[in-house]
């Protein structure tokens, strides 16, 4: 286990100096730098390049590079071009936004998917499978601003419930107005639904047709208790291992989600970030999120492994 | 991402050798198979018929919309006019710069409910949004096939290739592919359109190089399964090249898997074309892109829901119904439909 931890773990610091070097590349080629976006175009030559002097975008590439993972090494994570403020005070208020966001989204999506997909794969071909598959194929069919625009249309626009959009003050907690995360939740959730139940679902309808589960049955225990005792513990294993995996897809929801209801999440902050041609956020945006995309998929290696001896001990 | 576990039975070992010239005739054949066994179930009925209204539109469209998708309706009415020419009339006298503080009449024919005139209403330049929608199809399709195909293409090469040769060289190239899919697939878009700049084949080579690992990783662990098969040492023996042995031998065996996985990166390609153009990094306005088309008439959604409602139903039922063709083909052969 101890190896196999050490393996992975080794394997994410690649990765991020991969990504590390990826974002620093792609963002290295962007059209314009940053000099040109800060004085806009009457600059004058002279003017472009004493501001160019100043921010160091003189130096060679390599020593560039060096300089910012080194900073971000010791979480320094740079200055923005564009706000003149620590990139970590901006990010940090933004990520949490965002996190709570996720965490209500699985906190809704993943015990009523996996409740759902448990009832829908005991009883595979039966009508509340019917249903339930095809309401969850409807759910993954549809991008996230689309279920968003639905949503806004029906409880905003119709029924005059909940808030269209989401926007905060800043320093203003998203905790503090409840009634503004609703609809952010819900769009959020509809995919993550769909996807852990129909996981769930088929991971149940694979363990009720093994011999152990139809031995349970055979020698007379009763339904509830050859579900909860067999089925349930053997169909989690690979379920766990979706809930890990969609942290990432989440942050592809957030972006979207964020431009939906103008949530001041870290997704509004790269859009921001991207127009506004602020390398040095992009750069640690991008970055962060690849970081957390990594660390999920970690996540949901370790929590495999862990509950599965056969990989804990192979 | 979960690997599609190789059904048994699915590797049929006597393989038949094609003639070039016979491609298209086998094609034809393939595709009326394919819709033979779509209709059988209900799922791929549905999935056909949506698929099929969608491919009409893409082809057609663009010729049978009632109006140009981009002509602006913004003629005032007889009585608009009047009280316009009214009202310059009494502040004649007045300079230009006051002659701002008009009020801005809106013309009925902007934000307009669904009528008859326009069957689905006008967004706020009066643009009639049937017109639009029939015409934004062709582009999203035409993106997302492209970029599917251009991922399946690049991911089936490099996947089989690394997993044949295997190795040193399969190691490398497989790191490479996970490199790039520890960006999120919308995040690394994005970062490479901002980069390369937003066009319709900008989009498609993003699009297509975002797949390529995820496809990659599939057709290697396909190509795994097949390469110490019999038929495949026999090629080898006979001296056979080593891209012959990929897409002659190990290929053909690995089209079920191809199939599956193709269909998932199609629908995946309609939900990311999709949602750039929503951030605005699609095609750029005035197409009638219709990520672009929701995005824009956001803003009006509590006066004129409708205005994005058409769009937002059009990427979703297409959506719908490649996912729902594809259940149905996996249910008429017999595979368990798609888990995720």
């Amino acid at each position: 286990m101890t190896q196999f931890l050490a393996r992975r773990i080794s394997l994410i610091a690649l990765t991020l100096l991969v990504v590390s070097l990826a974002v620093f590349a792609i963002t290295e080629i962007l059209p314009g730098d940053v000099a040109t976006a800060i004085l806009g175009r009457g600059a004058t030559p002279e003017n472009l390049e004493i501001l160019r002097q100043e921010l160091g975008l003189n130096a060679p590439v390599y020593s560039r590079y060096l300089d910012w993972v080194w900073g971000i090494l010791h979480w320094d994570w740079g200055e923005s071009m564009v706000q003149k403020r620590p990139i970590w005070d901006l990010v940090l208020p933004r990520l949490s936004n965002s996190a709570v966001l996720a965490g209500f989204a699985f906190l809704v999506a993943v015990p009523t998917a996996i409740a759902t997909g448990i009832w829908a794969g005991i009883r595979p071909g039966g009508l509340p499978d019917h249903a339930v598959s095809n309401v969850s194929l409807v759910a993954i069919s549809l991008p996230e601003f689309v279920t968003g625009v639905l949503l806004i249309v029906l409880f905003s626009s119709t029924l005059h419930w909940l808030p269209s959009s989401s926007i905060l003050l800043p320093g203003e907690s998203p905790l503090s107005k409840p009634s503004i995360l609703i609809l952010p939740t819900l769009t959020l959730t509809g995919v993550l639904f769909a996807y852990i139940m129909r996981m769930t679902r088929a991971n149940v309808m694979g363990v009720m047709e093994t011999s152990y589960v139809r031995t349970a049955i055979l020698k007379g225990l009763p339904m509830r208790k050859v579900i909860l005792r067999h089925v349930v513990p053997n169909a989690m294993l690979p379920t766990i291992s979706v809930v890990a995996m969609n942290i990432g897809y989440m942050l592809g929801g957030l972006i979207i989600v964020d431009s939906v209801f103008a949530y001041p999440g870290l997704g509004r902050l790269l859009l921001t970030s991207i127009t506004q041609r602020d390398v040095p956020l992009l750069q640690a945006l991008a970055l962060l999120i690849s970081g957390v995309y990594a660390f999920s998929n970690l996540l949901a290696d370790v929590a495999y492994a862990l509950l599965n001896p056969r990989v804990r001990l192979g | 991402m979960n690997l599609p576990v190789m059904p048994q039975g699915s590797v049929p070992t006597n393989y038949k050798q094609r003639n070039l010239a016979s491609i298209p005739i086998n094609l034809l054949h393939a595709v009326t198979n394919e819709v033979r066994l779509a209709l059988r179930t209900n799922a791929g009925r549905i999935g056909l018929f949506l698929v099929t209204i969608h491919v009409f539109l893409a082809i057609f469209g663009p010729y049978i919309t009632p109006y140009p998708p981009a002509e602006n309706h913004l003629e005032l009415t007889a009585d608009q006019v009047a009280e316009e020419k009214r009202d310059r009339a009494a502040l004649g006298e007045v300079k230009t710069i006051r002659k701002l503080e008009f009020k801005v009449r809106m013309s009925d024919d902007q934000l307009a409910m669904p009528s008859r005139k326009f069957l689905l209403g006008t967004d706020n330049f009066g643009r009639d949004i049937l017109s639009r929608v029939m015409a934004g199809a062709r582009s999203i399709i035409i993106v997302a096939v492209s970029a599917a195909s251009l991922g399946i293409f690049l991911g089936t090469t490099v996947g089989m290739a690394s997993g044949y040769k295997g190795g040193k060289t399969d190691e490398i190239v497989m790191r490479v592919m996970d490199g790039v899919m520890s960006f999120p697939s919308l995040l690394l878009a994005l970062l490479v359109l901002t980069m390369l700049g937003s066009s319709q084949l900008n989009i498609i080579a993003t699009i297509g190089v975002v797949f390529m690992p995820r496809v990659a990783r599939v057709m290697r662990s396909a190509t795994l399964v097949l390469k110490d098969l019999e038929f495949v040492q026999n090629a080898r023996l006979r001296g056979e090249s080593f891209f012959y042995i990929i897409f002659r031998e190990l290929l053909p065996n690995a089209m079920p898997i191809l199939g599956v996985e193709a269909s998932v990166r199609l629908s995946y390609a309609i939900l990311i074309a999709a949602s750039l153009g929503f951030l605005g990094l699609g095609l750029q306005p005035p197409s009638s892109d219709w990520g672009l088309m929701i995005s824009e008439n956001q803003k009006f959604i509590v006066q004129a829901p409708w205005v994005a409602l058409a769009p937002a139903v059009a990427v979703s039922s297409l959506v719908i119904g490649v996912n729902l063709l594809t259940d149905g083909l996996r249910q008429a052969r017999g595979l368990p439909v798609s888990e995720a």
